[in-house]
């Protein structure tokens, strides 16, 4: 193949995956612009935003692929209903994995922004934030990954090919928006007390 | 890859990895921060900060990818007048020029309905475009280095290159990002 042929052959391949990513981001970052007063009232949330959103795609990017591989290799049957173990697990463990990670963010940016002496929100409103994001977001990506990757191999496609684009797509959206509600349920609590 | 179906077993095998990522992440987030005042002040500029992440690690991952299997497929070689190498560092090109004004029209258009009109879409299309043509120069540089190493050590490119270069992509966003900011503005 000449270099025009494998440059035309790739790009064709790859427009329509970074299409559909293009439209979940886009709505991503209209959640985030109009999240602006919640930024000024938690300082230090923005440091956490990039974390957050690779954390969802990580994670749940990661438990898609092995989704479709079990079903490649027969390991799991694509019901929801009759709650397979393996399937269970898989999804538990993912969101464990999730809120380990995202507190974890909060802490590190807490700690950093702490001794370079930036302006920081109290660390339990971080943490708070992010876990509650954390688990929200990851209870809607699990479901529609699950529900995606399961309809498709029944539909005769390759889950392979689903997966990426689906959560990167869905990913930044769930966790852009859940991240929205669970800054303003935790400024509401502070509220509160 | 056969890790067990337990919530140990798989955690075990995906923790570390996504801590170090996090790490990763969380200094693209003090960039960011560093920039707050504009991005809060414009938030057009705000709402280019997920999708410019977003398609400039996408970028970098499809390129990985198709280096990868051509790798394995025993197709590339690292020569600049590798079709192969050459083709496909063309295609990632041609895509930013094409994707990046729609992600800089998309956001000014959205934020305008959304949270009004403080820039003019030729800003923002320019900031996003010049930014669409700087990254996918360094995701085509970070991962055919990345893929040159792993070659190099004889380790599988699927497991290193793919994480390494999404990651790298999506920190190199936000610093592309800020840069062209404080260039145009």
């Amino acid at each position: 193949m000449t270099v025009r042929e494998v440059a035309r052959d790739a790009y064709r391949e790859a427009l329509p995956a970074l299409g559909a990513s293009l439209v979940g981001g886009l709505f991503a970052g209209v959640v985030l612009s109009g999240m602006r007063a919640e930024l000024r009232a938690v300082p230090g949330l923005l440091v956490l935003v990039p974390a957050l959103l690779a954390t969802r795609g990580n994670v749940y990017g990661s438990l898609g692929a092995r989704i479709s591989t079990a079903l490649h290799q027969g390991l799991i049957e694509p019901r929801i209903r009759g709650g397979d173990e393996r399937l269970r697990a898989a999804v538990a463990a993912a969101l464990a994995n999730g809120l380990l990670v995202s507190s974890f963010a909060a802490i590190a940016a807490f700690a950093i922004l702490t001794v370079f002496g930036g302006s920081v929100a109290p660390l339990p409103v971080l943490v708070a934030t992010a876990l509650l994001s954390g688990l929200l977001s990851g209870i809607a990506l699990a479901g529609v990954v699950v529900t995606a990757v399961f309809a498709g191999y029944r539909r005769g496609r390759d889950p392979d090919t689903l997966v990426g684009p689906l959560v990167t797509t869905t990913g930044d959206l769930f966790g852009m928006l859940f991240l929205l509600v669970a800054v303003r349920l935790v400024l509401f609590v502070v509220g509160v007390i | 890859m056969a890790t067990d179906w337990t919530v140990q077993a798989i955690t075990r095998a995906m923790l570390p990895v996504l801590l170090v990522l996090t790490m990763v992440e969380i200094g693209s987030g003090l960039v960011l921060g560093s920039f707050e005042a504009q991005l809060l002040q414009y938030p057009t500029l705000l709402a280019l900060v997920p999708v410019t992440i977003g398609t400039a690690g996408n970028l970098g991952s499809i390129l990985a990818a198709r280096l990868s299997t051509a790798f394995h497929l025993g197709t590339l070689s690292f020569d600049p007048r590798d079709e192969n190498l050459a083709g496909n560092a063309v295609a990632t090109l041609a895509l930013a020029v094409s994707i990046f004004p729609v992600v800089g029209g998309g956001a000014w258009g959205l934020t305008a309905i959304v949270s009004g009109v403080q820039l003019a879409p030729g800003t923002v299309v320019a900031i996003s475009l010049i930014s669409g043509i700087a990254l996918a120069i360094l995701a085509i540089t970070v991962t055919v280095a990345v893929t040159y190493v792993a070659y190099q050590f004889q380790l599988d490119p699927d497991d290193v290159v793919i994480p390494v270069v999404t990651n790298t992509c999506d920190v190199l966003g936000i610093v592309v990002l800020f840069a062209t900011v404080q260039l145009v503005l």
